[in-house]
């Protein structure tokens, strides 16, 4: 019984932590965090959903942004004065979903004989040939706008309130950001569930087999094939329901946001964070999103207090301690920041050997 | 007629450059399993070093070719203690870990080495100083420059000698019996950690020669071209058969000509629905075509089930 009550009261905890977060980060710091908290939130569901591919079932993909880009043009084609249509947020969302994870199924189809190396070059290319085709569809007919993208997109609306303006919540005004806030922790909640639930279930279990080995994966009788394309369309869909939260949230998508970077940005949570370890991803997620953030705010202060003058830019400052960090971690904790408990006995095992 | 002769020649120049990329990228593949992300930034810097050495010696009197040479020279060694630095930094301390542990440092070297590039060299493109004739030379209706023609030549002769070096010295026995298995070469009396460092001198050095070539013949360079150029090659090492010498160069090639033969003829084939913006499709899409069909690469051993 006690143990019951603990997790309702740790449950509890975090509710309520979660819903008072955005008071406390935008009344102390600013409102701006609070945008960064929503971005920070987006790149958890994407992170958690690259983890089902490279982490739990071991596949390389290094193009997972394609069906983040996937779902935010869906969104973006579907709801904004492009081609005149408005269609709501539930029937887009999980459209997105449905789409990107058909993606997700037609790259993981040719790929399933790859392995390793080829794969991350294969989903690579993938990648690349979705964001090309998004900066070329301007002609000869003109469906995404080409380099210049989609503006002037619906925001998200929820009982016909527009999430994009501000609030009055008894008698106090909630400003958009606080507002998609919720909204994505919320939908954020949703997919840990997901992801919590497939962890333990028959399929989770069979991708981290074939992570371990496939081989022995196939010969205890598991369908490799398919329970190989279900990751891959699993966690593209994931990713497509992100790409619709981030158009809605935007109001603008253009090529340039889904380039080969944000493949590795992603994929660097996942790994930074502990591979296939759901906390360590969400923790990932949110250093990587908000710690750069926080150096392009605090660069410039504390560069000119120590040396009188800013000596490097705050953006190439921050992407090169992005590098440093990516190569310091991994030097000193190759398996993550939080690894699974499980993993981590494995590797130490493996170095005393 | 004339256009496909013409686009034969640039492929076959542009080949040359992604197969002394993918060179570099294949041995350290073959010997650690690892790619080295971060290949294409040593590419970069390859060639703003020389085009910085070029600029200083530009008003020195020396002949223009001579500058350039020199300048390759710097290159070629700045880099190679550069791939030395890196090896020994950023992937010796992770040769057993996990296989993505390196794969995130060497994503981490690559960015690094981009932003010093960029605090040195700016965000700028820089071009290339007129150090080189520009006189052209017609072949069968084509027109190619002795730039071209010094790159093809070039290329060609680096690569017959590394194949003399890996297949005829003791050095290259060392390295190739590294890579068929370090734990034994190790107990045969190779010191494993001294051919690694070789390996990826020897590929930083390949990847200065591309580096100055690229930035010679398309007269820019700037901090960020090592990307794009190193995704080609590395794509060009797969399409050959990663890990083996002789199918990056074939694929180095391939991916050069049929990049340039697709930019040609992109427009006419599909009635101009596609225009030659889409190039890098068609490269990549090659690539996808060839692992689907042949998951080793064209002259790949059958190791698709080692990683």
């Amino acid at each position: 019984m006690r143990h019951k009550q603990s997790a309702w009261l740790a449950t509890a905890l975090i509710g309520i932590a979660l819903a008072v977060l955005p008071f406390v980060v935008g009344l102390g710091i600013g409102n701006a965090w609070v945008r960064v908290l929503d971005f920070a939130l987006l790149y958890v569901m994407l992170a958690l959903g690259l983890n089902i591919v490279v982490g739990m079932a071991g596949l390389l993909d290094l193009g997972y942004i394609a069906f983040y880009a996937v779902g935010a043009y869906l969104y973006a084609l579907l709801s904004s004065p492009q081609f005149g249509l408005h269609w709501p947020v539930w029937a887009v969302l999980p459209l997105g979903a449905l789409v990107a994870g058909l993606f997700g199924a037609v790259l993981g189809a040719p790929t399933l004989r790859l392995r390793g190396d080829y794969l991350a070059i294969v989903t690579l290319g993938f990648g690349e040939i979705v964001r090309i085709f998004l900066n070329n569809l301007n002609s000869p007919i003109n469906i995404t706008n080409g380099p210049q993208g989609i503006s002037q997109i619906d925001p998200v609306r929820i009982a016909g309130v527009p999430l994009s303006r501000p609030l009055e919540v008894f008698g106090h005004t909630l400003p958009a950001v606080y507002l998609y806030y919720y909204l994505f922790v919320l939908l954020a909640l949703l997919i840990v569930f997901i992801t919590v639930r497939l962890e333990d279930s028959r399929i989770g279990r069979a991708w981290v087999a074939i992570r371990e080995d496939e081989i022995a994966a196939k010969a205890c009788g598991i369908n490799t094939r398919n329970i190989k394309l279900l990751a891959f369309a699993m966690g593209a869909s994931f990713g497509g329901v992100a790409g619709g939260l981030f158009a809605g949230f935007q109001e603008f998508v253009s090529p340039e946001s889904f380039s080969l970077m944000e493949s590795i940005m992603v994929l660097c949570m996942v790994v930074l964070g502990g591979m296939g370890h759901i906390p360590g991803v969400i923790l990932g997620a949110l250093l990587l999103a908000v710690l750069p953030e926080a150096l392009r705010y605090g660069a410039v202060p504390i560069q000119q207090a120590l040396f009188g003058r800013v000596l490097l830019d705050p953006e190439s400052l921050r992407m090169l301690l992005f590098g440093v960090a990516l190569i310091a971690v991994m030097l000193y904790r190759p398996a993550g920041l939080w690894p699974e408990a499980r993993r981590k006995r494995e590797f130490l095992g493996a170095r005393t050997k | 007629m004339d256009i496909f002769i013409q686009q034969l020649i640039n492929g076959l120049v542009l080949g040359s450059i992604y197969a002394l990329v993918a060179l570099g990228y294949t041995m350290v593949y073959g010997i650690l399993g690892l790619i080295n992300f971060a290949h294409g930034d040593i590419v970069m810097v390859g060639a703003l070093v020389a085009l910085s050495v070029c600029r200083v010696l530009a008003d020195s009197g020396l002949p223009g070719p001579m500058i350039v040479l020199i300048g390759l020279m710097v290159a070629v060694l700045v880099c190679m203690a550069l791939g030395f630095v890196i090896e020994r930094v950023a992937y010796r301390r992770l040769r057993n870990a996990p296989r993505l542990a390196p794969l995130i440092t060497a994503i981490g070297v690559s960015i690094v080495l981009q932003q010093i590039a960029m605090l040195f060299w700016g965000r700028n493109y820089h071009s290339f100083p007129p150090l080189l004739p520009t006189s052209t030379r017609e072949i069968a209706g084509a027109q190619i420059t002795d730039v071209q023609i010094a790159i093809v030549v070039a290329a060609a002769l680096v690569m017959a000698g590394l194949m003399l070096l890996v297949h005829r010295t003791r050095l290259g026995r060392a390295m190739r019996a590294t890579a068929e298995n370090p734990a034994i070469a190790g107990l045969m009396g190779v010191n494993v950690n001294v051919i690694i460092a070789a390996t990826f001198v020897i590929g930083s050095a390949l990847a200065a020669v591309a580096g100055v070539m690229v930035s010679a013949n398309y007269g820019i360079a700037h901090y960020h071209m090592g990307f794009i150029l190193g995704l080609k090659a590395f794509t060009a090492a797969v399409l050959g058969g990663i890990g083996s010498l002789g199918g990056a160069m074939l694929g180095g090639l391939l991916l050069g000509i049929i990049e340039a033969l697709g930019a040609g003829y992109i427009g006419d084939l599909t009635g101009g629905v596609f225009g030659s913006n889409y190039q890098d499709v068609f490269a990549f899409f090659v690539l996808i075509l060839v692992l689907v069909f042949r998951p080793s690469g064209l002259m790949g051993e059958k190791l698709a089930e080692r990683a």
